[in-house]
């Protein structure tokens, strides 16, 4: 009986998701906030609260977190971070100090600790490369001039993150300052191993580990991956560093042949972490949050305007460009949820749920339709001369 | 004429410049091996007007049809890639059946996945020879590949 309840419910959620994922492709629009709405709806004093899968929700989205953060870490090898940190290392500070101070006063503005500030300065800060690397291909403007401009601000985003979610897992525990310094201090030794192993034997550990059989790979990448999660969290540098590590060291062959392989896995897993961390927010604090979500929002929108602006002026981009690349980097998505998740998981902040929520769900659906109009718009104010046929 | 290489984080590598008309026009190299080609917008230069995917098989069909030697090219994605990429060269022995035939007709690259990226002839280098070059006894060809798609290219080349 319980069974059959189970498959009752996790199928009904499932399809669900599929059925949003398919509304939110017709309308041009990223999943992630719709399965957010599914999280409130299933969850206690939603629509519909689930009773049995609850607990294979959790563990599935845990598994989630690895998995999006393994994808993440399989798509760059080394040798691109390395190049990337030296080229565009000032835009990429830029990018992080004018993201999360919108995030670090409404902290402060709201009466809430440090931790939980910090915690939310990374929500508002970091850029959702899932969503914004989806729409510059949809859109065709991979080979715009001003894309290699978002993609390193993205990237740069990503390898911050390597060192602010140990940051921020040590200080969640609570531990002693000494302990916090030391996983950080593990967290960048495990990085700068990682890309110097990468560098230097990366084809060795990828030749160990290929294999031309699908299911081999998959299940020893899995495998390893969840390993490596594992220690990673018990060491508290957590298990999403430890799987991003991973996925840095695989290159090659390997990293082309099982990214195919991994992202159906990732795209379930994934959204499934999504419904989790919908689930946790009771959906009437959701409206008490709309107001401070919608004014952090506006701060989000004008903050990244002006890194993408800076960036695509560093690489000689004219104004359109600018505008484009502002845009682009507007959305926010698996990363702050990934943040906000781990907090809200030590149970410091109760009111950063439904304001990571809502401020996802806005910003989401902001950024991908600023993208859009973003020509057209600056087309009416901004004419220069055309190139002769 | 400038060309600007750009990298592409987790995507590959573009290249781009401006023609002599002043148009802009560019390709990516994906990490897949497929190639875009890019044709910028006659107002924006930033923007992409026109983004075309390309198979491995369009990108060379293009290349030939351009007339550009992607010897260069080839050989610089020797560093990047995967162990397992080699270069070899062949003397084609008198009476082989290939002497006589052109490069096209010896069917080294259809047959093998091979490609001949030279063909040394009295000492004379002939860099990326086109499809119609005629292979001639004693000629040295320089063969890329996996060591099994060389090995296949050396008894097609060879064998009389």
């Amino acid at each position: 009986m319980h069974t059959a309840t189970f498959f009752v419910e996790l199928g009904a959620v499932i399809l669900s998701l599929g059925v949003l994922a398919r509304l939110a492709g017709m309308v041009g629009l990223s999943p992630v906030p719709f399965y957010l709405l599914a999280g409130l709806a299933f969850g206690s004093g939603g629509l519909i609260p689930l009773v049995t899968t609850r607990d294979f929700i959790q563990t599935g989205a845990q598994i989630g977190v690895v998995l999006l953060l393994l994808v993440l870490g399989i798509e760059y090898s080394a040798q691109e971070l390395i190049t990337n940190l030296r080229t565009h290392a000032s835009t990429g500070v830029i990018d992080l100090v004018l993201n999360s101070v919108p995030g670090i006063v409404a902290g402060l503005l709201l009466g809430w600790g440090p931790v939980s500030t910090l915690a939310l300065a990374g929500v508002t800060a970091v850029s959702s490369s899932g969503i914004i690397s989806k729409v510059i291909s949809d859109l065709g403007r991979l080979g715009n001039r001003e894309t290699p401009a978002v993609l390193s601000v993205l990237v740069f985003e990503d390898l911050a993150m390597a060192i602010y979610l140990p940051v921020l897992t040590g200080l969640l525990a609570q531990k002693a300052l000494g302990t916090t310094v030391l996983s950080v201090g593990v967290a960048l030794v495990a990085l700068a191993v990682v890309m110097v192993l990468s560098l230097r034997f990366g084809s060795v550990l990828s030749r160990a580990i290929f294999s031309p059989n699908n299911e081999v790979l998959l299940l020893q990448v899995l495998g390893l991956t969840l390993l490596v999660a594992g220690v990673a969290e018990h060491l508290e540098i957590s298990a999403g560093v430890g799987a991003f590590l991973v996925g840095i060291a695989l290159s090659g062959r390997v990293a082309e042949r099982t990214r195919p392989i991994l992202t159906p896995l990732r795209d379930i897993f994934a959204a499934v972490f999504f419904v989790f961390f919908g689930l946790q927010t009771v959906p009437s604090s959701l409206v008490s949050s709309l107001g401070p979500a919608a004014l952090l929002g506006l701060a989000g929108v004008a903050s990244k305007l002006i890194t993408g602006w800076v960036a695509a002026r560093k690489a000689g981009v004219a104004v359109p460009g600018r505008i484009r690349a502002g845009t682009s980097l507007i959305a926010r998505g698996e990363f702050s949820v990934v943040i906000a998740g781990l907090a809200l998981g030590s149970g410091l902040e109760p009111r950063l749920g439904p304001l990571a929520t809502a401020y996802v769900i806005l910003m989401a659906v902001i950024g991908p339709i600023a993208t859009r109009v973003a020509d057209p718009l600056t087309r009416r104010f901004y004419r220069p001369k055309a190139v002769p046929r | 004429m400038d060309i600007e290489e750009t990298p592409l984080p987790g995507i590959g590598l573009k290249h781009e410049f401006t023609v002599a008309s002043g148009r802009r026009i560019g390709v990516i190299s994906r990490q897949s091996g497929k190639r875009d080609l890019l044709i910028y917008d006659r107002v924006d230069p930033d923007a992409c007007q026109e983004e075309v995917p390309l198979t491995d098989e369009e990108s060379d069909a293009l290349a030939e049809l351009l007339g550009a030697p992607r010897i260069v090219e080839r050989i610089a994605r020797l560093h990047d890639q995967v162990t397992g990429l080699l270069t070899e060269s062949v003397t084609i022995p008198p009476g082989a059946s290939c002497s006589g035939r052109t490069i096209a007709d010896s069917l080294v690259r259809t047959r093998t996945g091979a490609s001949i990226v030279a063909i040394i002839r009295h000492g004379d280098m002939n860099l990326s020879p086109r499809s119609d070059f005629v292979i001639e006894d004693n000629d040295t060809v320089l063969i890329i590949g996996t060591r099994d798609s060389i090995d296949q290219a050396i008894q097609l080349l060879t064998a009389e």
